[in-house]
């Protein structure tokens, strides 16, 4: 099992260590409540140096992004970040990836762990284009740092202003003394917060000066089971719940970032899709009576009738609430739909709604 | 952890209060912070008689679901009514104000199959 560069961070913070995606990682420290709160409300760090990262650079790298990817990656200029997937040949997608342009021809693709190696293998396959390709997911980490209070936090550390970066766009320079860190305004939890990429040997180093800057906002470590219940709130796929190489774009309402003013792989197919429509959706949904949908978890309407699979599920900490993702036939897809989500022999009653579930701006 | 003298506990994480022909029964320090914050606790045996090893219950946690097996053999007398307001009593009181159930017990032979705590503790690799 691999280690991330802040593993000894986290045990001294006696963390709740569990193995994902082959690395040993923090699930909780204190709790997913609390932590989902501190998130929510205040200010968090998450160590997701899990997360893969490639570098792509050439003449054509453009090409090869646009043929891999479902978003329009044109759209880039230096500096802005885009949410895409890599679509399969047969319908589903390789993974969901974030694409960076860092100059014309140099661009930086982050991909989940889980999928380093089949990703890395898929663009290879398709790099007709004479683009050289750098995996440095071994040697960079990525600390995420979130919460309404993050830029206030952070803003002493670097000469950079963080409140004016907009969403989705990254700044490079000295960030807590260490040069080249790359500071990207996302996050996967929808309270805003920055994201900062740097090499291993100055993980430690960052950590420590967020924690020093982020003490009288409250800061604390957060781990992966608050990162679910987070990302879940805002409605946000997870790759291998929500989204795999069986699911479309396009049913997995992504369609926002399946742009057709390209060619890409399997293209083709994903338009007739867009035109015939699908016969399944993914929805969100509440549970209106007492239970917890869990992934895998059937689906049926009032009648009985098997309609679809739990894809995601948890107990809202913020809604105090019963909230998941699944697909469904699109015949109930409708917001207010009633459906019935089966917990151990019972079908407990639900709602279609839509996500996020909850609303707040994301900056 | 803390794992009372007192109690008598099951590899499936469960501890046992017996008192004569009766007994209260919870969920241990370490199956409390193995599940993590607690939303509700499901108990749809009232009143029934259940077997030894078999579901009494299930914890629902914020990250997952788990079965409540009987240490004994008994019958459900009473479900602690305090937790469908304060589930988290199951987090921060386990073996007090974290009770589950009180069962009647009716096979009192089978007391001496449970483990002690240090039995207990040794499995969980305290």
């Amino acid at each position: 099992m691999n280690n991330t560069a802040l593993t000894d961070a986290h045990v001294a913070l006696k963390a709740k260590m569990v193995s994902f995606a082959g690395f040993n990682m923090p699930v909780l420290y204190e709790g997913i409540n609390i932590e989902h709160e501190t998130v929510r409300n205040g200010l968090g760090v998450f160590d997701v140096s899990h997360m893969g990262e490639f570098i792509l650079k050439g003449d054509n790298v453009l090409d090869l992004i646009q043929k891999v990817s479902s978003n329009d990656a044109s759209k880039l200029f230096d500096g802005k970040i885009q949410y895409s997937c890599l679509p399969n040949a047969t319908g589903g997608i390789v993974d969901d990836i974030l694409v960076y342009r860092i100059d014309e021809n140099t661009y930086m693709l982050v991909v989940n762990a889980s999928n380093i190696e089949k990703d890395w293998d898929w663009i290879s396959k398709h790099n007709n284009f004479g683009v050289e390709m750098k995996n440095i997911s071994d040697r960079t980490s990525l600390l995420a740092v979130q919460g309404p209070k993050a830029a206030m936090a952070l803003q002493s550390l670097t000469e950079i202003d963080l409140s004016g970066m907009d969403y989705y766009t990254f700044r490079k320079g000295v960030f807590a003394g260490i040069e080249n860190v790359l500071i990207s305004a996302t996050g996967y939890t929808g309270a805003g917060g920055f994201e900062l990429y740097v090499e291993n040997k100055n993980a430690k180093q960052l950590w420590d000066a967020i924690f020093e800057v982020g003490a009288p906002y409250g800061i604390k470590p957060i781990g992966l089971g608050a990162r679910d219940t987070l990302r879940l709130e805002m409605g946000y796929c997870l790759y291998g719940n929500d989204i795999d190489d069986t699911t479309s774009p396009l049913e997995a309402g992504l369609g926002w970032i399946t742009k057709f003013t390209k060619d890409f792989v399997n293209s083709a197919n994903l338009i007739e899709q867009k035109k015939n429509g699908s016969s399944r959706q993914l929805v969100g949904f509440e549970l209106l009576e007492r239970g917890i949908a869990r992934h895998g978890y059937e689906i049926f309407d009032q009648n009985g009738r098997l309609i679809g699979k739990v894809t995601s599920g948890t107990q809202s900490p913020t809604l105090q609430k019963a909230i998941g993702l699944g697909y469904v036939d699109t015949a109930y897809t409708k917001e207010g739909t009633e459906i019935f989500v089966r917990i151990r022999e019972t079908n407990v009653k639900a709602k279609v709604v839509k996500p996020p579930f909850i609303k707040i701006s994301t900056r | 952890m803390n794992f009372p003298k007192e109690l008598k506990y099951t590899k499936d994480h469960e501890w046992i209060r017996i008192e004569g022909d009766r007994a209260y029964i919870g969920i241990t320090d370490f199956a409390q912070r193995e599940l993590g914050d607690i939303v509700y606790i499901d108990i749809n045996t009232l009143g029934k008689d259940v077997s030894r090893d078999e579901v009494f219950g299930t914890v629902e946690a914020v990250k997952t679901v788990s079965d409540l097996f009987m240490p004994v053999a008994g019958k459900i007398l009473e479900f602690n009514k305090k937790l469908d307001t304060n589930p988290e009593l199951v987090n921060q009181d386990p073996y007090n104000d974290g009770w589950m159930v009180k069962i009647s017990l009716s096979d009192l032979g089978q007391i001496d199959q449970l483990l002690t705590a240090d039995a207990y503790a040794g499995l969980v690799g305290e």
